[in-house]
């Protein structure tokens, strides 16, 4: 199942700094199992969507070119402080993982 | 003959329905959204992977930057930073250009989102880390070599 997702916002001047640090193995599908030789299924996170709000923001597709666990880095113009940054990511297997955190 | 109330009391059911799957989970608000793109991230080279993006002879732009070292010692793990000063962008797209899949992310902003997006991504040799990114309609492209020591895809 799905780890825990962290992020960090924050304002610098008007423009919110958003970091977002999400825990999955990012599998190509091209990778042996070192002990078996099988390949290891393709897991990865297909989509990720941010809202400050409840207004969308980002809206991502990525592919197995991401690393493992990955990071995203985006700024927003606009929020205040104390309003709530939403994350939702989706992988190829169907898991869904949400997170959220106020900006400080 | 009362032809116009059953219709109106029809379409009020109707839309009623539509409220009710929305909050049933049913019909996500993001289901609304472009589904993964499969065709771009499955293509084996770039210009398949910018076909599957919409995007035809991308002009190269001055006010694209890419921030990657010059020198990634473990291709799995390469941060890449993106920064487009173009007025008005409404994506970036990475691409590595010798990856097996070209295509690592496209990135669509909105309400407010500045043309910026930092990440971590995978790099199988050395190669040109590309950004392209759309703004008014019109697509814009930079790059950036970037040497691998060792290769971060499979293995």
């Amino acid at each position: 199942m799905a780890e825990p997702m962290r992020i960090r916002a924050t304002m610098a001047g008007d423009v919110a700094d958003v970091k977002v640090l999400m825990n999955h193995p990012m599998e190509t599908g091209l990778r042996k199992d070192a002990k078996t030789g099988q390949l290891v299924p393709a897991h990865f996170i297909q989509e990720i969507t941010a809202t400050i709000n409840g207004a969308p923001v980002l809206a991502a597709n990525i592919g197995s070119g991401v690393s493992k666990n990955p990071y995203l880095g985006f700024k927003v113009k606009g929020p205040k402080k104390g309003d709530k940054v939403v994350v939702n990511w989706a992988d190829n297997k169907g898991d869904k993982n949400t997170a959220e955190a106020t900006i400080g | 003959m009362n032809a116009l109330r059953r219709n109106v009391l029809k379409g009020a059911a109707g839309a009623g329905a539509v409220a009710v799957a929305v909050a049933a989970g049913l019909l996500k608000p993001t289901q609304a959204m472009a589904a993964w793109n499969k065709d771009a991230f499955e293509a084996k080279n770039v210009g398949d992977a910018m076909k599957g993006l919409g995007v035809s002879g991308p002009a190269d732009s001055k006010e694209i930057t890419i921030k990657a070292p010059d020198i990634a010692e473990n291709g799995a793990v390469v941060p890449v930073e993106v920064t487009s000063g173009i007025a008005g962008t409404t994506s970036i797209a990475i691409i590595a250009e010798k990856n097996g899949t070209p295509l690592i992310g496209d990135f669509n902003l909105s309400g407010g989102a500045q043309g910026f997006i930092s990440t971590r991504i995978k790099m199988g040799q050395t190669s040109l880390v590309r950004a392209v990114v759309k703004a008014g309609g019109k697509s814009y492209t930079t790059a950036k070599e970037v040497k691998v020591t060792i290769g971060g895809c499979g293995g």
